[in-house]
Formats: structure tokens, C-alpha cells, sequence
């Protein structure tokens, strides 16, 4: 009976936390129709997100792809399919690796540093002191984080992308032997229109993920010093853990047909 | 103007606001004092609506607080926080003409900025420091760019959360000219904390006295000495015996 009502207690706890959720993205997403927009927000979001998170997604896909064309090189050895190198690096680039190692580089950056900016905001009153001043705090934080995000991180994926195929390349022509013109001919031959849509929209899917998280965890932080790094952490787990079920949904809605 | 009556407000176990009543005229300086803990930061923030009180109503000029047009609402009110509250990704300048930078009582860039010097001059603090960022100031200096903050639109309603603290002797007297000035000349409503008594007799009209979740007594500041209540008395005086107890 007691377990029985301790799994009742946090299913309720679950759909509430689903509940509130929903409601912080409603609330989020109404200010985009509602006057004033802070554009001097969206600009600063657009840089600290985008421009800023540059060298941590061209170093983590360089590693990746050079990783990945290594280990495919090694493993198609053992049925002679060596020459499919390129075809997969790039197919895994684009498809699964490319948005999920930037969409988690950017839930370790950018959520975790909103989740603690907006958290230190909330226990030193700022959060009070921009209603006071007729700012409603949605509008003023989160809207412009949130779509920047959503914005830019299209593009990281698709620079990820690119970083990560050339790694490949450059791990394949160095080191494995492959033809260079031959390399990126079969690369681009190889990748379809729909292999990257799927991976600019799951960018821009996970950008949204990461930094709404960041922001709710912030706005519902506890009081203290304590509360910041609670904030902060739980933040970086939802938003790692929700952008991979969310791109497990994506690949099968893209790919499974 | 600003009404409070059967106010609570509990959290978790501890009830804090117990049945406040409270009742402030427009254009009148009201002082509220009280042991620390008592609640006297959680009574202005539910009149703002920081705070959703459990039961009681608050109303400004008869309307209830939390309902009808917010915006409208607050671009009648200044306040000072306790710690300041300042934004710390914004320089001072930024700060003090928040209001005036954004929303419905936009400026021209350069006029926010001499709107937002002369505001800091007014609370004691040189044009050099616009451009600084608030944790590269002092903690008194900090609390002056808020109060800078909270006059800069030049609001009906104006709320200062313990406006001296951390402040030398001369400066509190400043900020002290500064409220009552603000009061008298501009005719604004203003609602202080303070346990500073010099304060107190230098910015009051009324006094109200919260403990144990109630007003304990409210009366004119000329009748503070003579109020004939012991809680009173102990508080004004700073004694440690008396009515209220020391261990809180
Ligand atoms: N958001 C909150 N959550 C939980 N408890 C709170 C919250 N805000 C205030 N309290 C509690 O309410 C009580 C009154 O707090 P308040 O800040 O109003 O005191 P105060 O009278 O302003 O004291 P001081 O003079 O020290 O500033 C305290 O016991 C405090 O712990
Ligand atoms: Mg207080």
C-alpha cells in the first residue's frame, strides 16, 4: 500500500512538473505576439549563444568526426568495406551526432550559465525589481534567450556539421589513404536534402530545449546560495536528458517511415 | 490612498502577516518599524504584489492590487529594496533610468542618461560612477543608485526598504532630507522601513508599529514618545527587556 503510494505521489508530482512546464512555455511564447519586444536582449542572446559557443562546437566536432572516421575505417576493415568512410561519417555527422554533441555542449554552456544568471537574479530580488519597474521578467529574460537559441542553433549544427565531415576528412586523408576529390564527392553525393533538415530542425528543437530549461529552472529557483547551484545543475540534466528523447522522437518521425 | 485590511501571509509554518491593518493617505509619509523578521519587508511587497497574500485585501485608491491593468499599476510605484536589487549586467547609469530606456515612459538615449546623473547626484553620488558596474561599488553606494532608481520616474507611491542602512551618519541624513523632500514637494506617497529612529522622527508623518503579524500601533510621529505603549516604548528606546522578546 505504501508503494503503492509513493508511485502514486510522484506520477502526480511527474504530471504536475509537466504541468508547470507547459505552462512556463505558454507564457514564454504568448510575450512573442504581445509588445514591447527587447531587441538590445535578443541581440546580447543571439551573441552569448551563437558567436560565443563557436570554438567549443568546432573543437567537439573536429574530435568527433576524426574519432568517428577512425573507428569506421577500423570496424568496415573486418568485411573489407573500408571505402565507406565518407558516406558514414557523414550520415552520422549529420543525422545523429552533429545535433546531439552540440545540442549537449550547448545544454553544459549556455543552460547551465542562463539557469545561474537567472537563479543569482531571482534570490537578490533583480527578478522583483523588474516588475517593480513595469518589465515583465518573461519578456525581458526569457523570450530573448529562448529565441536565440532556437535561432542560432541551426546554424551551430550546421557549422558542427561541417567541422565534424571535414574532421573525417582530414583524419581520412592524412592518416587512411582515402583520395581527397574522391572523399568529398562521395560525401555529397551521398547526403540527401532530408538528412539535413532533419538536422537543422533537431538544432533548433534543441536550442528551444536548452534554453527553456535554463530559464525555468532559474525563475524557480530556491533562495540562497544553495538554491543557485540546485538551479543549475537540475537544469543541465533536463535539458541533456529531454534533447536526447527529444532527438530519439525526431529520428524516428524523420527516419523510420 | 493605500489600503490594507485582515492581511495574512504564512509560509511553510511560519505565519508572518497575522491580520494587517493598515492605512496610508495620499501625499503622506508613513514609517513602518519592527523587530527584524517581523514581516515589515513581506507587508510593502504584497502592496506591490511581489507577494500573494492568503487572505485580506490590499487596495490603492479603492482598487484591488492584483487585478486589472498591472502595467498601469506599477508605473505609479518606486521602490527601494532591502539589498538594492540592482541589475548587475547593467551599468548604474542603465539602472537608474531603467524606466525611462524602455516601455511606456521611453526617452531619447542621452536624455535618460542626464535624467539618470542628476538622480544620482540628488542621492549623493558623483557623475562617475554612471558608468561603473554595481558590484564595483560599495554596498552604502549601491543602496543610494537604488534609491536613485526608485525616484528617477518621479512616481506617486514610493517605497523604501530600510533607505539608511550601511550608509555614515552624514549620508543618512542626506538620503533622510532627500525622502521627506520628495514627500513635501512632490506630493508623493511614501511608505518607509527603518530602525534607524533618527530616521524615523526626520521622515515621518505616521508611524506604524508591526509585531506578531499585527500593526501594534499607529499613530502621528509627534505621539511616538508619549504612545503610552510599552512594545513601543522598548523599540524606540532600544531596550533589551521589555515586552519583546530579544530571542526571536
Ligand atoms: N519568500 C519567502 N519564503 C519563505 N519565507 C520568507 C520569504 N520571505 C520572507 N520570509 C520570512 O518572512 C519573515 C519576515 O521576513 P521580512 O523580510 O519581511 O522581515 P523584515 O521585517 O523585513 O526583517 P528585517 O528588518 O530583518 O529586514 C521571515 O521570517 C522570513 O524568513
Ligand atoms: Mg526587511
Amino acid at each position: 500500500m505504501n508503494a503503492l503510494a509513493s508511485i502514486g505521489a510522484s506520477a502526480l508530482g511527474l504530471l504536475a512538473a509537466i504541468g508547470r512546464l507547459a505552462l512556463f512555455t505558454g507564457q514564454t511564447l504568448s510575450h512573442l505576439v504581445r509588445p514591447p519586444f527587447f531587441g538590445r536582449e535578443f541581440g546580447n542572446a543571439l551573441i552569448q549563444i551563437g558567436y560565443f559557443s563557436l570554438p567549443v562546437v568546432g573543437l567537439t566536432a573536429f574530435f568527433t568526426g576524426g574519432a568517428l572516421a577512425l573507428q569506421i575505417y577500423s570496424g568496415g576493415a573486418r568485411f573489407s568495406a573500408e571505402a565507406v568512410v565518407p558516406q558514414i561519417v557523414a550520415i552520422g555527422m549529420v543525422r545523429e551526432l552533429g545535433p546531439v554533441l552540440v545540442g549537449l555542449m550547448i545544454a553544459a554552456r549556455v543552460t547551465s550559465s542562463i539557469a545561474a544568471e537567472i537563479a543569482t537574479m531571482k534570490v537578490t530580488e533583480q527578478i522583483d525589481a523588474l516588475v517593480t519597474l513595469s518589465t515583465h521578467p518573461m519578456k525581458y529574460l526569457t523570450l530573448p534567450r529562448v529565441l536565440a537559441a532556437t535561432l542560432v542553433m541551426p546554424i551551430l549544427v550546421a557549422v558542427g556539421d561541417i567541422i565534424g565531415i571535414y574532421g573525417g576528412f582530414l583524419v581520412s586523408t592524412e592518416r587512411l589513404d582515402f583520395n581527397a576529390a574522391a572523399y568529398l564527392q562521395n560525401t555529397a553525393d551521398f547526403l540527401t536534402r532530408l538528412d539535413i533538415i532533419s538536422s537543422l530542425v533537431k538544432g533548433a528543437v534543441f536550442g528551444f530545449i536548452a534554453a527553456l530549461m535554463g530559464c525555468y529552472y532559474g525563475m524557480n529557483s530556491e533562495r540562497g546560495a544553495m538554491g543557485v547551484g540546485r538551479a543549475t545543475k537540475s537544469s543541465v540534466v533536463a535539458a541533456a536528458i529531454l534533447i536526447l528523447a527529444a532527438n530519439f522522437l525526431l529520428t524516428e518521425a524523420f527516419f523510420s517511415a | 490612498m493605500i489600503d490594507l485590511s485582515a492581511v495574512h501571509k504564512t509560509f511553510g509554518t511560519n505565519a508572518v502577516l497575522r491580520g494587517v491593518d493598515l492605512h496610508v493617505p495620499k501625499g503622506e509619509s508613513m514609517v513602518v518599524i519592527g523587530g527584524s523578521g517581523t514581516g515589515k519587508s513581506v507587508l510593502i511587497k504584497s502592496v506591490l504584489g511581489l507577494v500573494q497574500p492568503d487572505s485580506g485585501t490590499i487596495t490603492v485608491d479603492g482598487k484591488d492590487v492584483n487585478k486589472g491593468d498591472r502595467d498601469a499599476f506599477l508605473a505609479r510605484f518606486g521602490m527601494l529594496f532591502q539589498g538594492a536589487a540592482l541589475f548587475d549586467s547593467l551599468p548604474v547609469w542603465q539602472n537608474v533610468a531603467f524606466r525611462l530606456l524602455r516601455g511606456s515612459l521611453k526617452k531619447p538615449k542621452d536624455e535618460a542618461r542626464a535624467i539618470a546623473i542628476e538622480k544620482l547626484r540628488r542621492v549623493g553620488l558623483t557623475g562617475d560612477v554612471a558608468d561603473r558596474l554595481p558590484a564595483e561599488l560599495s554596498g552604502g553606494m549601491q543602496k543610494r543608485v537604488g534609491l536613485a532608481r526608485a525616484i528617477a520616474a518621479e512616481p506617486e507611491i514610493i517605497f523604501f526598504d530600510e533607505p539608511t542602512t550601511g550608509l555614515d551618519p552624514i549620508m543618512a541624513g542626506v538620503i533622510n532630507d532627500l525622502i521627506r523632500e520628495i514627500v513635501t514637494e512632490m506630493g508623493a506617497t511614501a511608505i518607509t522601513i527603518t530602525h534607524d529612529m533618527t530616521s524615523v522622527r526626520a521622515i515621518a508623518d505616521k508611524i506604524a508599529m508591526l509585531h506578531a503579524g499585527k500593526i501594534r500601533w499607529t499613530g502621528a510621529v509627534a505621539d511616538m514618545d508619549t504612545s503610552g505603549d510599552p512594545y513601543v516604548d522598548q523599540f524606540i528606546h532600544g531596550r533589551a527587556t521589555g515586552p519583546i522578546e530579544a530571542v526571536r
